[in-house]
């Protein structure tokens, strides 16, 4: 569980250039700074500013739409999450079948190298702000497949993780207490991966090109 | 009444009529899930979509006709509310019915659709082509019974004018043209079902199969613009079949208990029934429902 709250919110220049593709438009860039959650507007910082911050987190953290990405064996708990047993629409999270219309990116398990540049690819065209939910002990240190050569062991290196959910396989009990910490987080203003990803892209590109030999993504996928 | 009263009282049973749009579809959200044996989500959690969606931020926008898609679809909606008269004799519910007659609000039913398949093909994600050709083939095979229906209607009332074919219904519940020309009726009742787009006629989304069809490309506040859009049109489609088969409403009440039975129709028949493929749902309206509309239509030219 990590906590990247920005130390200079107000610092603009820190943030990587990012073009968009020719013929469209982007509306979020990385150099706006009202893109934090917590500290959003605390460069004004009237009280205004912060409970309106406060009240647009709440309205994030009760309507999550998880992108349905299974990326390993892990998707197999997802499934009853839907279902009359566990139910996760009592809490506002629905599935999104398109990463444009999600902002819960959930890694089901072992992420094999091949798998991780569609992830790359799906989590970069979310919409800001979105959260990375890492499911299972192989998205923590490998797990059983830590001497494997096609899975990558830590997903941390590669994306911005906001809740690790331990377990093979974690029951569905824990990933509803898993999605119940990341709403508070998002309430509470602390979950800013995606705005660490967006912070430290060119690290992040690094990792990546590492694992991933036949690299033909562009700068960013818009 | 004069032109500023007029505006005013339309503007607030529009937003009225939004906000029951988005109740429903709560309860919806609700009632699916209880036949599902879930608890489902809170019935205000279509408001917090709408805020959360709002409060996003838009990624990307593919052009002009990408922006213009939503605002074409919420046209449809609105620009069919506002030729809507809901309750019978209250004027100030009448909205500008004076100023359309049943042909421009059937034009406005279709206006939306089409403008947001303009809209969602430039998004050129393969899956809204897919989409937009199988909405629209349904489009036109449920147009075909429902305006044989309504020509029915016509033929039977000799008027285009809504109110006057509310008022002909007028004098007790088997006035109702549900009940005095019920074969026109069942025939638009089922293109119904294919207009609110729930099973079996869901193709056009399809959720799971080609993602969510048109709208694959579409987020956050295009998607929040289109559920104003869209509860706005499924309230105002409802009135008007409320007003066409139902007799319309005397009082406020009856208005909500009609839409509500109405809307509700399509929504437990989607809650039953699988679904259905494009060309199936075609040849389906284009063999029964057209047939009783057929026959509807030569019952009330006979008469």
């Amino acid at each position: 569980m990590k906590n990247h709250e920005p130390d200079k919110p107000w610092d603009l220049t820190r943030f990587p250039t990012i073009q968009p593709p020719a013929g469209s438009r982007p509306h979020a860039d990385a150099g706006d700074a009202t893109c934090f959650l917590g500290a959003e507007d605390r460069l004004r910082a009237p009280k205004l500013d912060e409970a309106v911050a406060t009240i647009k987190n709440w309205f994030r953290a009760m309507s999550l739409n998880v992108l349905a990405f299974g990326t390993g064996c892990g998707a197999i708990e997802l499934r009853p999450l839907a279902t009359s047993r566990f139910d996760m629409s009592r809490f506002g999270i629905t599935g999104a079948p398109t990463p444009r219309q999600s902002n819960v990116f959930i890694i089901s398990g072992y992420l094999a190298t091949k798998t991780l540049k569609r992830v790359i690819r799906c989590y970069e065209q979310m919409p800001n702000p979105k959260w990375v939910v890492a499911l299972g002990s192989c998205t923590i240190n490998g797990g059983m497949y830590w001497d494997s050569y096609n899975t990558i062991k830590v997903l941390d290196l590669y994306m911005p993780v906001d809740v690790y959910i331990s377990g093979c396989m974690p029951r569905p009990e824990a990933l509803i207490a898993g999605f119940s910490y990341l709403m508070d987080e998002i309430k509470a203003g602390r979950a800013n991966g995606w705005h660490h990803y967006l912070e430290n892209l060119d690290w992040y590109r690094e990792n990546q090109k590492q694992v991933i030999t036949d690299w033909d993504l562009p700068d960013y996928n818009w | 009444m004069d032109l500023a009263s007029r505006i005013g009282w339309t503007l607030l049973s529009f937003f009225v009529a939004l906000n029951y749009g988005f109740v429903i579809n709560g309860i919806i959200r609700k009632v699916m899930a209880r036949i599902q044996g879930r608890f489902g989500p809170p019935v205000w959690q279509p408001y917090i979509d709408l805020g959360k969606m709002a409060f996003q931020r838009n990624s990307i926008s593919h052009g002009i006709m990408f922006w213009l898609g939503p605002v074409f679809r919420a046209v449809g909606g609105v620009g069919l509310y506002l030729l809507m008269p809901v309750v019978m004799g209250d004027p100030r519910l009448y909205a500008f019915t004076d100023m359309g007659d049943l042909l421009l609000m059937m034009y406005f039913m279709f206006f939306g659709s089409l403008g947001m398949a303009l809209g969602a093909g430039e998004g050129g994600h393969p899956h809204s082509p897919i989409g937009i050709s199988r909405g629209l083939s349904q489009m036109t095979a449920y147009e075909l019974p429902f305006i044989l229906a309504v020509v029915a209607l016509v033929a039977q009332t000799r008027s285009f004018d809504v109110t006057a074919i509310m008022a002909a219904q007028q004098g007790g519940v088997l006035h109702w043209n549900l009940f005095a020309n019920p074969l026109s009726s069942i025939a638009a009742f089922i293109a119904l079902l294919g207009m609110n787009m729930y099973a079996p006629f869901n193709i056009v989304g399809a959720p799971t199969e080609i993602p969510v069809g048109p709208m694959t490309e579409y987020h956050n506040a295009y998607i929040s613009f289109m559920m104003v859009g869209r509860s706005a049109f499924a309230i105002a489609k409802t009135v008007l079949f409320m007003n066409l088969f139902l007799g319309g409403a005397h009082s406020v009440i009856e208005a909500v208990v009609k839409i509500f039975a109405i809307y509700f129709w399509t929504v437990f028949v989607g809650a039953v029934f699988m679904r259905f493929r494009a060309e199936q749902s075609v040849r389906f309206f284009l063999r029964w429902p057209a047939a009783l509309g057929v026959a509807g239509l030569a019952l009330s030219l006979w008469r």
